[in-house]
């Protein structure tokens, strides 16, 4: 791999109880790129997606056991502060989950939580609404309900949200889903210009997203890594068998 | 099955129409300002004024409510945020258990521990004297009869909060309580005032254990340790005695009439706030 790794995960294994959900991965995430987490639904995408930002624990029964190691300082480690490590990384999940404020506080509240000076933000929140790629379209209104959005604005919304605390790695769970065609497009080219100064990682089941917008791929099947590597290498020649049915279509 | 169904629907009218009915004679010679606001009660003269029980129902309710409100809402958020599964498994059956109890247990307790402990140890902390039955006494015991109520409903509208809602905030970096304050209350303030309302109009209409412990004097309360006269303790003590006296019983059945109003008034308003919050969910 030529470029650094931003994120490694080492001999990561989760489990729910009895059941074992991820099983010993290793693998390094690459900085500044984007990486697919690919693989049927239910494979452990989204629970690895959500080990990086340690939001796994608060669940019942959880047991977590490797490391993850954001620029070489292992998130699980104790003495780090659960706060800090979680501004880092933005999330952006299935469905937009606007908090129950205005849009303007929507954008507002990272940066507040963490103390940001009041006449700072105006222009904070102008600048990652703008990065977001909703600006032109909010400005006027940025102090109604943000539920007042249409689903794809919701989206961007949370983007800037999550852009607004200044994370590193944006973590994206499977972000269009829930959106219409054309917001989809939307949400994948900011994607393309983000990644120049963010490692963005995104849980997808949809082959084709994965193909438009990947440097990087894991393949994820039933808890185990089985195989990750460059995208086109993954897409073109993949050295598993389970990867190439996946890929084809013959497994899903 | 259907006329029985319909039956129990209708009850509630009925039971309206039948005390407008029965009070009616005396709306029909007082002025319905005078019944309420005048502090003049006086059956054998003629002088039916409600101002004493319904401060001293607003006194023990009050006092029940700023009891009960901050502890039942930190009891939910504990148990529903904080809390491991265990615990919230283990003290919720006992949280509920709490609503079961007759009422008279509480009033029984209630003489025989919170009476004393105003009397000895509360009164004198503020250099006051008091018998210990008092509004105080009142409004502590019926703030633990509703914790249960306020508990149960807030921890469902807390229920009701997409867990996603809550990670979106953890992932910014917010604490936990962060959180629950900036995300969780705002999210669901109007289910927990429903919550409180119904924990209110609970403890307005509370009867047997309000009517052991304060004290029952037809005076106007001036501090929490006086005695108070709450409305249905009026109506509990009084009403089947002394009837022959002129507009007594009409008196005594417009005082219920105003307590049904209100209690009724705060269960649909509550109950319409906590359907929306259900229809926002489903």
């Amino acid at each position: 791999m030529d470029a650094k790794p931003h994120l490694q995960v080492k001999n990561l294994s989760v489990s729910y109880g009895t059941t074992a959900a991820l099983k010993n991965i290793s693998v390094d995430i690459p900085d500044k790129k984007i990486t697919a987490i690919i693989g049927p639904s239910g494979c452990g995408k989204s629970t690895l997606l959500r080990a990086f930002n340690r939001l796994l624990e608060d669940g019942d029964e959880v047991s977590i056991s490797g490391q993850v190691l954001v620029d070489n300082e292992d998130i699980y480690d104790p003495r780090n502060d659960i706060t800090q490590i979680r501004k880092k990384m933005g999330l952006l999940s299935q469905k937009p989950y606007p908090l129950p404020m205005s849009i303007f506080e929507n954008v507002a509240y990272g940066p507040r939580i963490h103390g940001i000076k009041k006449n700072r933000m105006d222009e904070t929140v102008r600048h990652y609404l703008t990065i977001a790629g909703l600006w032109e379209e909010v400005k006027d209104r940025l102090h109604e309900p943000a539920t007042r959005l249409s689903i794809g604005q919701q989206q961007r919304l949370c983007l800037a949200r999550g852009l607004a605390v200044e994370p590193e790695i944006i973590l994206a769970d499977e972000p269009t889903s829930a959106l219409d065609p054309k917001s989809s497009q939307k949400i994948e080219a900011e994607f393309k210009v983000l990644k120049n100064d963010y490692t963005i990682i995104i849980v997808t089941h949809i082959l084709r997203q994965a193909r438009r917008l990947a440097d990087y791929v894991l393949f994820i099947y039933l808890g185990e890594l089985i195989e990750h590597g460059p995208a086109r290498q993954i897409f073109e020649n993949p050295q598993h068998e389970m990867t190439k049915e996946y890929i084809q279509g013959i497994i899903s | 099955m259907l006329l029985i169904t319909l039956g129990s629907g209708f009850l509630v009218f009925l039971m309206a129409l039948g005390l407008c009915v029965k009070a009616w004679p005396i709306l029909r010679l007082k002025s319905l300002g005078e019944i309420l606001f005048s502090s003049s009660w006086h059956p054998l003269k003629g002088d039916f004024g409600m101002l004493p029980f319904i401060m001293g129902t607003l006194w023990v309710t009050g006092i029940a409510i700023i009891i009960a409100v901050p502890i039942s809402l930190l009891t939910a958020i504990y148990l529903s945020e904080y809390a491991p599964k265990r615990m919230k498994e283990f003290s919720k059956p006992f949280i509920d258990l709490l609503a079961g109890i007759p009422s008279v247990i509480y009033g029984v307790w209630g003489i025989l521990i919170i009476v004393p402990l105003v009397k000895d140890h509360i009164a004198p902390f503020f250099g006051v004297y008091s018998s210990g039955y008092s509004v105080l006494s009142a409004g502590i015991v019926l703030s633990i009869m509703i914790f249960p109520v306020i508990i149960h409903i807030t921890m469902e509208v807390f229920h009701s909060i997409p867990r996603e809602l809550r990670e979106a905030s953890l992932a910014l970096g917010a604490t936990r309580w962060q959180t629950v304050k900036h995300v969780l209350l705002r999210k669901s303030l109007p289910g927990i005032v429903a919550a409180n309302v119904l924990g209110f109009s609970r403890a307005f209409g509370e009867t047997m254990a309000v009517l052991m412990v304060a004290g029952n004097i037809v005076k106007i309360p001036l501090s929490v340790f006086d005695a108070g006269y709450p409305l249905p303790a009026l109506i509990a003590n009084n009403y089947g005695e002394m009837l022959s006296i002129p507009l007594y019983d009409a008196a005594l059945l417009m005082s219920a009439l105003v307590l049904f109003v209100v209690v009724i008034f705060f269960n649909v308003v509550s109950r319409y706030i906590l359907h929306r919050i259900n229809l926002r969910i489903s």
